[in-house]
């Protein structure tokens, strides 16, 4: 007997009883100001949001904070004049050397600051993390109370990845010191549209 | 199975010898406790969340069987080749054969607490393949050749002087060094190289979704994520109770896991896998490794709902106050002590000891398993099998003797007062384990029956 068929024979045999699965599990959350919960969130978790009426708004914030970074990518389209790094590779260790990378969130949820990034945006996979700094644009409509909300809205296997970010990449192991910027990116900046 | 070096009892009592740096580990692992206390506050329906996780779980192990072979069958169209293991040795045969099949000597792994529970990376050592673990955490103590202490912070028995001292042997840091954004820093270096040059990653899984046969892994640092998007092979590695049924079960238990853990909302990154990407292989390995048996078991199979949050090790008085290592097992604190008897009955024996059943392990677990009443079965079943010393289970004898018969109590009772009154030195010695850490009490001059009689008249 293989090992496939004695472990689900075991299970059979082991298991308790059927039990149906009838409790609530989806939730209210209640929030004054969707944004404002999202940027405090955000903030909480080590990142930064600004508002923007437009592309020419982004533009302009980076220029002013990342004005001597070189090696800058983006997949959008209104923004493609920042970029001098192209996207266009067949081999994601090619994104070594980037520094910046400006992408699309699909919608951002407010208790917790996720942002929802797939393959629908995201040439690679590793673009999010390889990236030594990150932007995601959201458009402010985009922002949902809680993940419930966001399990509804997103259909997780419509492509082959997808990640919630929420803040830069981080870690406390030493000394539960809290340091920004373990193996994904050091920052996160999110422009949120108006 | 090996045997173990020490038992719970006396590697606590090593870990104490170090008064300041016991109290410290005691704070820090409190602050966490705290933190997730914070966290939780601000979700009113948390006791609702709670049980909504606690009941999906139910659920799960009531229809394992179903849901295993439904993923199985999604996961398998997503073009993700699916192992089974039955145990520890089949799952690391499984992991070589995939390494050697790629021609490569080398992988890179982020947390997996399966891979310890399984001694992979042993066995993997033995067989010429490197790998290095990527979780910081996880990579300071395999610098230094120790297990992880605790699940989620791996490196939380150290200081900051002891992991610059490992940092400056192994990665060429300042002798001295000991800031933590300059040591995260040379451990990204490092890792990065490593991330960019390995062509098979390993991962844990979260959570496995029946309903679309992908998983979902969350880590702050990025690492897996790191790891896989750069590897031409992806392998996952999960236990069969990872499961959950339908994707929207997934915002039960993403809100609980994080907030549990550290109190963070959600953990930096919560990545869900459903196909490899083009070019790439992806495989997931099943593992057993005991879990049928504990299934079976009614009285401790609710331990198979755990998360892995180590909210129940962070809150637990004895984890605090005696280190992760002292539990000599890959998964220490209070879940750890209901699951490793399992494996292996007579090398745990110690473990279910290692609790005053206080009860908070269970009233912080974001899945409700009933953690303290576990501990205390298991105590019960270990008397039975004969697994616990003979001082302990002479002890345990001889008061059921003398509760069991009142005339033999209360002889017994005169007997104790007035030896701790007249020959002290009967009980303040090194053979009455009790006294090692603790003074005896005054004598009372009678007892609450004498006095009862005495002032009401035996009515």
């Amino acid at each position: 007997m293989s090992s496939r068929e004695k472990i689900l024979s075991a299970i059979k045999t082991n298991q308790p009883d059927y039990q149906e699965l009838n409790v609530q599990f989806k939730f209210e959350s209640v929030y004054e100001n969707l944004y404002e919960k999202f940027a405090e969130m955000l903030s909480f978790v080590g990142g930064k949001a600004m508002e923007v009426n437009s592309y020419e708004e982004i533009k302009a914030d980076v220029r002013l904070h990342y004005h001597d970074v070189t090696n800058i990518a983006t997949t959008i389209d209104e923004l493609s004049e920042l970029a001098d790094f192209s996207l266009n590779i067949a081999d994601p260790h090619d994104l070594e050397t980037l520094n910046l990378a400006i992408i699309e969130g699909d919608f951002a949820v407010a208790e917790n600051a996720a942002i929802w990034v797939s393959e629908k945006q995201l040439p690679h996979r590793a673009l999010p993390m390889i990236t030594q700094y990150l932007a995601i644009v959201i458009h402010k409509s985009a922002i949902i109370t809680n993940m419930h909300r966001a399990y509804e809205r997103v259909k997780v296997n419509e492509t082959g990845f997808g990640t919630f970010i929420s803040g830069p990449s981080k870690t406390a192991d030493i000394e539960q010191s809290l340091v920004i910027g373990a193996h994904g990116a050091r920052g996160l900046m999110v422009y949120v549209m108006n | 199975m090996n045997n173990i070096k020490q038992d719970h009892a006396s590697a606590s009592t090593e870990f104490n010898k170090d008064e300041a740096h016991v109290d410290w580990h005691d704070e820090t692992l409190w602050f966490v406790r705290s933190k997730r206390d914070k966290a939780v506050f601000q979700i009113p329906e948390w006791e609702q969340l709670r049980e909504a996780g606690s009941q999906i779980k139910n659920h799960v192990l009531s229809n394992m069987h179903d849901y295993l072979v439904e993923f199985e069958k999604k996961a398998t169209e997503n073009g993700i080749k699916i192992h089974w293991a039955a145990d520890g040795q089949e799952h690391n045969e499984i992991v070589y054969s995939i390494i050697k099949n790629e021609g490569v000597n080398r992988m890179v792994k982020s947390k997996s607490m399966l891979t310890e529970e399984c001694h992979l990376n042993e066995f993997l050592k033995e067989k010429g393949v490197e790998v290095i673990d990527s979780d910081l955490g996880e990579r300071i103590v395999q610098m230094r050749q120790e297990p992880p202490s605790h699940i989620v912070l791996p490196a939380i028995h150290l200081k900051r002087a002891e992991v610059g001292e490992t940092f400056h042997q192994h990665l060429g840091t300042e002798k001295g060094a000991t800031d933590p954004q300059y040591l995260t820093e040379a451990a990204r270096q490092h890792l990065r190289d490593t991330f960019l040059s390995r062509k098979v990653a390993l991962t844990g899984v979260n959570f496995a979704i029946a309903e679309t046969g992908g998983f979902v892994v969350c880590t702050n640092e990025g690492n897996a994520d790191m790891g896989v998007h750069l590897a031409d092979v992806h392998i996952a590695s999960m236990g069969f109770e990872k499961i959950i049924p339908k994707v929207e079960h997934l915002g039960v238990f993403l809100r609980l896991l994080a907030r549990s853990a550290t109190g963070q909302p959600i953990t930096t990154f919560s990545s869900h896998f459903h196909k490899p990407r083009a070019g790439q292989k992806m495989h997931i390995i099943i593992v057993d490794n005991g879990r049928t048996k504990q299934l079976g078991r009614p009285d401790f199979r609710n331990s198979l709902k755990c998360i892995r949050c180590a909210a129940c090790f962070n809150t637990c008085p004895v984890y605090r106050r005696s280190g992760g290592h002292s539990y000599h097992t890959a998964i220490a604190g209070p879940i750890g002590s209901i699951l490793a008897p399992n494996l292996d009955m007579a090398r745990n024996a110690d473990l279910p000891f290692a609790s005053t059943l206080c009860g908070s392990c269970s009233n912080v677990c974001p899945v409700k398993i009933d953690i303290h009443e576990q501990l205390y079965k298991w105590r019960q079943v270990l008397v039975q099998e004969g697994h616990v010393s003979s001082v302990k289970s002479l002890g345990i004898k001889s008061m059921s003797t003398i509760l069991s018969s009142p005339s033999f109590y209360r002889t017994a009772g005169k007997l104790g007062r007035f030896l701790m009154k007249n020959s002290p030195f009967m009980t303040n010695n090194n053979l009455n384990v009790w006294y090692q850490h603790r003074d005896m009490p005054d004598v009372p001059k009678e007892s609450f029956r004498e006095w009862f009689i005495r002032e009401k008249g035996g009515k």
